[in-house]
């Protein structure tokens, strides 16, 4: 009885709320002079008042001092060199919300609008067809409209001299590699790790652990995990661990300040972004994935008038990926770094993307 | 002298709103702490766009995000109601959500006969899977918590194999997801746009989906059957006390299993709005995570199937807040943050204000046996 009393209070209570909700809404409605035309209006206001670049971040946000943070730096790059206004937005932590955060972009006249990581693959595509005169790009996922572009990256090539890199310092012969979560982008990573490593020292032992299996993306935001995976390696003799795992790496490079071993960071100078010093010496190199060229490349060739469609891949050819040297860890191998690339780079090396 | 049932209706109402209240103070002090206004935020989370193709698109939002939500606070709750704590929700729902989109996509049939046999594959699945714990604790007095809570690892990783696996759909290159394969149109559940469209207003470009009509269905029916049938009644007696219940003939035993079973069931459908009305397939983006929500959404509906879609509602309303608030410059956490402190505030003042109000009754009842007995000594 009581419970149920209650219970209806609870109820009145909050749809007062949406209630009030609605009048606000309403509010809104009548105070605009022409309510139908948003879409139109919204794909040509910007031309007009300059450049509205929009860009969405893959689950995890602005923060990650990784993937997301460097897809910023191109962002922040595109603010200043072009003077574009810029809105980036996080999406809720089950992701379910990354169409409605485009639309909502699209909506309040953002073109064009990009989409960080590859589960917005999906969502662009549906979106893209629903705002047929704004562009769109997607990082790590192919083009899949007319007004699509893919921004893809060899992470295969750049991880091959993180092996190589790896192989070279590794006093025990034993590496690690943290991968968040087990799908095919992240296998590119592990794929190149090995070779490049195998490269130097056939008879290397690398350990492989992904965080979470594929279709359960908290891989890439569990750095107690990360921190578990590292810490065994480390235990069973690793002495260098390489993470691909956003960031859950955080947990990684805890586990090798504790244990006083190293580890390779992923996608941004992870020894430029990581704050705490004690992390910062433990970070041996990071395997760079230009998220910030990638995006801020897009933005000017869609000034120059570039139409979406088709994919546009960043490799070591064209400094998209690549290797850190700050902190100067691996100063005396960089010799050995460049050689290989030259390799890659010239076709007389072909990195598998596949372990 | 107030009359009882007034006094406690007013309590009831203090509570609530000193609830919200508190909520709102402890968001205030987040929000603040992020470095914005909360005034601001309170500005965005109200905001619904300038247009009308905005305002409808918004409302889309927040009811087809509310549909699931209020499935799985049903499904949650009608474990709650008799003290059974199914925290398997989660693992039911998404075993259930995979499998039922594997077989639907597996035959074509006219429209209504086949998303009528997906719905039944997923609850079957769903059933099935909370059949496993009920089992358990019956025969061997498993807690069905641990044994719900290592369910779900299980089937998630279950989920994660199968769509990577044996249920995996084509791919096309470059694409890093996997999905089973596409349902046949025939089992994609009809938007209700019309709905908006009626009013003279534009369609909501992502669509309104049609499983609100189940949804709703599914919530008339669960308050039928816990409010006006036996199974009902034994299911509210065998929560509020075992042991009576026990006495006046009601089979525990009998009860575990089946109100356990009609929660996975329930639990199974959580996964189908979406991929009937939106995604088709069952993908590695498929949204995780609402069996747990269902507990919160539970929890502030009071387990009641009214409570448990004004609770789902609300919860789809601060979710939308996400990107107005980021446009406002203001974190989006702060929505976790509102959501929690919410069901933590509701939750307080319930059992602060039946105390309170169990205590007056007390007080009540020995002044009335302290009156009657008086008058009797005088007689």
């Amino acid at each position: 009885m009581l419970r149920s009393q209650f219970g209806k209070m609870t109820m009145v209570t909050a749809a007062g709320a949406m209630l009030m909700a609605a009048a606000a809404c309403g509010g809104g409605t009548d105070t605009t002079a022409s309510p139908a035309a948003s879409s139109g209006a919204s794909s040509e206001a910007p031309q007009a008042s300059g450049l509205k670049i929009g860009l969405a971040y893959d689950v995890g946000g602005r923060g990650d001092k990784s993937f997301n943070d460097s897809a910023y730096a191109g962002l922040e790059r595109a603010q200043k060199e072009l003077g574009a206004e810029i809105k980036d937005l996080s999406p809720a932590a089950d992701g379910s919300n990354r169409g409605e955060l485009l639309r909502q972009l699209a909506e309040a006249g953002y073109n064009p609008i990009v989409g960080v990581g590859f589960a917005y693959g999906e969502d662009i595509q549906k979106v893209a067809t629903e705002f047929p005169d704004l562009q769109f790009a997607v990082v790590d996922s192919a083009s899949n409209g007319p007004n699509v572009t893919g921004l893809l990256f060899a992470e295969e090539q750049g991880s091959y001299l993180a092996g190589v890199a790896a192989a070279e310092k590794s006093k025990s012969n034993h590496l690690g590699f943290v991968g968040g979560v087990e799908n095919d982008l992240i296998k590119k990573f592990q794929a190149g790790f090995e070779a490049g490593a195998k490269s130097v020292k056939s008879d290397v032992k690398i350990d492989i652990k992904y965080l979470t299996p594929d279709g359960d993306f908290s891989g890439f935001k569990a750095p107690d995990k990360g921190k578990i995976a590292a810490e065994k390696m480390y235990q069973d003799g690793a002495d260098i661990v390489y993470h691909a795992s956003g960031d859950s790496g955080l947990g990684v490079f805890q586990a090798a300040a504790a244990a006083g071993k190293q580890a390779i960071g992923v996608d941004s100078d992870q020894y430029e972004t990581v704050k705490e010093a004690d992390l910062k010496k433990v970070i041996m190199t990071s395997m760079l994935k230009r998220v910030d060229v990638g995006v801020f490349e897009f933005i000017k060739a869609f000034q120059g008038g570039a139409k979406g469609g088709t994919n546009a891949i960043y490799d070591l050819k064209v400094d998209g990926v690549g290797l850190s040297t700050s902190g100067g860890f691996i100063d005396d191998v960089t010799a050995k770094v460049d050689e290989a690339k030259k390799k890659i780079v010239d076709g007389s090396i072909t990195v598998p993307s596949k372990p | 002298m107030m009359p009882a049932r007034l006094q406690r209706t007013l309590l009831t109402v203090a509570g609530a709103v000193v609830a919200v209240l508190l909520a709102m103070g402890i968001s205030s002090i987040a929000i603040l702490a992020a470095g914005a206004s909360p005034v601001t935020a309170l500005g965005a989370m109200f905001d619904f766009g300038d247009t009308q193709p905005e305002v409808v698109n918004a409302l889309t939002f927040i009811l087809n995000r509310a549909v699931p939500l209020f499935i799985a606070g049903l499904a949650v709750a009608i474990g709650f109601r008799m003290n059974l704590f199914n925290i398997g929700v989660e693992g039911q729902y998404r075993i259930a959500a995979i499998v039922a989109a594997f077989v639907g996509s597996q035959f074509v049939l006219p429209g209504p006969i086949q998303i009528t046999l997906i719905i039944v594959v997923a609850m079957l699945v769903g059933g099935l899977y909370a059949f496993i714990p009920a089992v358990l604790k019956v025969t061997r007095g498993v807690n069905e918590v641990i044994s719900t809570i290592m369910l779900n690892y299980i089937a998630v990783n279950l989920a994660a194999f199968l769509v990577r696996g044996p249920f995996a759909g084509e791919r096309t290159a470059g694409k890093l997801t996997t999905s089973t394969p596409e349902l046949p149109e025939s089992a994609w559940f009809p938007n209700l746009n019309v709905l908006f469209e009626m009013f003279g207003l534009p369609a909501p470009r992502s669509g309104l989906w049609g499983f609100l009509m189940v949804a709703i269905l599914l919530g008339v029916i669960i308050w039928l059957v816990l409010e006006r049938t036996r199974f009902g009644f034994e299911v509210k007696a065998s929560g509020l006390n075992p042991p009576a219940a026990l006495a006046s003939g009601v089979d525990a035993k009998r009860m575990v299993i089946s109100a356990m079973v009609l929660s996975g069931a329930i639990a199974g459908l959580i996964g189908l709005p979406e991929i009937l009305g939106r995604t088709h397939a069952y993908g590695s983006n498929f949204t995780a995570g609402l069996g747990f929500l269902g507990i919160a959404v539970a929890l502030l509906g009071r387990n009641k199937p009214a409570g448990i879609a004004v609770a789902a509602l609300l919860f789809g309303f601060l979710d939308r807040a996400s990107a107005p608030l980021q446009f406002a410059d203001i974190p989006p956490s702060v929505v976790a943050i509102i959501q929690g402190s919410i069901v933590l505030m509701v939750v307080i003042a319930n059992e602060v204000t039946s105390r309170m109000s169990i205590r007056q009754e007390e007080r009540r009842a020995a002044r009335q046996l302290g009156t009657t007995q008086r008058a009797e000594v005088a007689a």
